[in-house]
């Protein structure tokens, strides 16, 4: 899908969805998962649907991935640190340990 | 020497002669201007460096990707470099998320480093700079299929070249710029599908003289020189689909001839720039539809005031001009606001005409791009009712037309009808097609429409960095029912 023009002399190590990755240092989180040919982030919330970066530049919110735990970040505009555990989501989130009525 | 970027919101001053929204050229531009003049200055920016989206990356760019940027791109260097000896206090990676003025002055909320604050400023000036306009066609949002822009962030901030069949579709010099840039860096790009309206070239012919004064000949026919002998270039593009099973996998276009189609990997659609005015419309700043560009724009006078007194826009979110109109207008607009807080000597007031003739001259290229690289109809109102327009919500065109045909009144009820702009974007990938749709179907103005309401918070803030605002005596008792301690 896209190939780095320079492999970064100390890549970053990090996963999605439990899969090893790597990043070169500054590398957002999406274009390192469109370096690792994952194009589909998360499914969409109304219908399910494949989702990945449309715009790159935090406008279009397509990029949404869970980081370290934290659902809803623009995978576009997160820098790769190392031993980051990225995460697809998919369908709405929810907040951590549910709702309370 | 540069000064520390500030990395939390708390470390920030409580208070501002003049704030800068956004680090592209005209904000760099106009906060260079605005320190060197001695106000304390303060650039808040999404980015992790300064740039924009033109100048993306440009401190930090690997110099072997560099080289395939072009001269347009290197002039960014200069820029930056001024700005971070400028003395502007610099918080990248923030977010602008309100903006609202009272008698007193300005108040801005800042989200930076997982704390907010609301900043008071003097003045500010808002140099957010532009979005791409979507180009709502059927499967635009399979994965793989991307803006023209995002094939530039992704090969300026990261050194990412396309790889397989890479397809281009659309028009505008973006587009351009982006085929040859990826040809530079390496990549195979299989076709440019040109959505140009050939019927444009007669309405734009009046303004030739005009571009022909502006400076942009030469760069403009290198360009089509270019891509003309070194891509399949396919013109009179009228229909695209984009389609694939969980990716897009193969695009169809229509010509002439009738439909065609291709492998595709990759697909980069872009039909030119839109203001982005989330901001300066949540602050009460009046926008009006551009006709010629078709966007909202800020009403505008002088060198960049709004209607809010205090509040400014400089560069593209001001209308597209481009990055040297942006620098210009971002000058302008510091030299004005220190005017205003009296801090303009009579050496840095000189420098204001001049300006202003530059800027007028640079101005001359756009009527004619804008006219001959306006859109064509089929790609700003779609005919097909599988269309999706709002991808947050998923609202598809069929949907829109149905709401309007009930009598929906305008953009902002149409949102209560179908969700329609209510997703994470505010709109920002649906606002200008719902506008469109509803002028088209009434047959009226886009400035009788009008758009969506904007509101802060613009962008997405954490509670928790909102909890960190600090609490007054006002915001104490109103929780606790107590006056504060002590």
């Amino acid at each position: 899908m896209f190939r780095k023009i320079i492999e970064p002399r100390a890549p970053l190590a990090f996963t999605f969805d439990g899969r090893p990755c790597s990043a070169a240092p500054g590398d957002s989180v999406a274009a390192a998962l469109l370096r690792a040919g994952i194009g589909a982030f998360r499914t969409s919330a109304p219908g399910g649907r494949p989702r990945g970066p449309h715009c790159l530049m935090g406008a279009c919110f397509d990029c949404l991935v869970t980081i370290d735990g934290i659902a809803n970040r623009q995978g576009c505009m997160v820098e790769v640190a190392e031993g980051m555990a990225v995460q697809s989501q998919h369908g709405l989130r929810g907040l951590p340990g549910g709702c309370r009525e | 020497m540069s000064a520390r970027p500030f990395l939390a919101a708390g470390d920030l001053a409580p208070a501002y002669d003049l704030a800068v929204v956004g680090a592209g050229p005209a904000g760099l531009a106009a906060a260079t201007a605005a320190a060197g003049a001695g106000a304390s200055t303060l650039v808040i920016d999404e980015a992790a460096g300064p740039g924009g989206q033109m100048y993306r990356a440009i401190t930090r760019i690997d110099p072997e990707v560099f080289r395939f940027l072009g001269p347009d791109y290197w002039g960014g260097l200069a820029l930056a470099r001024a700005f971070q000896a400028s003395g502007a206090g610099y918080a990248p990676g923030a977010t602008a998320w309100s903006l609202a003025g009272d008698g007193s002055g300005l108040e801005l909320g800042v989200a930076l480093g997982g704390e907010a604050r609301l900043l008071r400023a003097r003045r500010v000036i808002l140099a957010t700079g532009a979005l791409e306009r979507p180009m709502p066609v059927p499967g635009w949002t399979l994965p793989g299929v991307m803006m023209a822009g995002a094939g530039q962030i992704a090969l300026k901030s990261a050194g990412l070249v396309p790889e397989g069949q890479v397809v281009l579709a659309g028009c505008g010099p973006l587009l351009y710029l982006l085929a040859t840039q990826l040809l530079a860096a390496g990549a195979r790009v299989a076709a440019l599908l040109d959505t140009t309206d050939p019927g444009q070239w007669r309405k734009a012919a009046p303004h030739l003289p005009a571009f022909l004064g502006s400076g942009y000949l030469l760069k403009g026919l290198r360009l089509l020189f270019k891509l003309e002998t070194s891509v399949r270039v396919v013109r009179g593009v009228t229909g695209l689909q984009a389609l694939g099973d969980g990716r897009v996998q193969q695009v169809r276009f229509r010509t002439a001839r009738g439909w065609s189609a291709m492998a595709a990997d990759l697909l980069f659609l872009h039909q030119g720039m839109a203001p982005e005015v989330h901001l300066a419309g949540a602050a009460g700043c009046g926008l009006e539809w551009n006709e010629r560009q078709r966007a909202f724009q800020p009403v505008l006078e002088g060198d960049g005031r709004t209607t809010v007194p205090g509040i400014s826009v400089a560069g593209d979110g001001a209308g597209i001009g481009g990055a040297a109109v942006a620098e210009l207008s971002g000058r302008l607009a510091a030299l004005d606001a220190l005017d205003a807080i009296g801090a303009l000597d009579p050496g840095r007031a000189r420098l204001r005409e001049p300006l202003r003739q530059s800027l007028r001259r640079l101005r001359r290229c756009r009527p004619l791009l804008d006219i001959l690289y306006r859109p064509a109809d089929a790609f700003r109102v779609p005919a097909d009712d599988e269309t999706t327009v709002c991808r947050c919500e998923e609202v598809r065109a069929g949907q829109i037309r149905a709401a309007i045909a009930l009598g929906v009144p305008g953009p902002n009820q149409l949102k209560t009808f179908l969700r329609c702009g209510m997703g994470p974007c505010q709109g920002r990938l649906c606002a200008l097609t719902v506008t469109e749709m509803l002028a088209a179907a009434r047959r009226a103005d886009p400035q009788a429409v009008g758009g969506f309401r904007l509101r802060a918070p613009v962008k997405p803030v954490t509670l928790g960095a909102l909890a960190s605002l600090p609490a007054g005596p006002d915001a104490y008792f109103a929780v606790t029912g107590e006056l504060p301690p002590g």
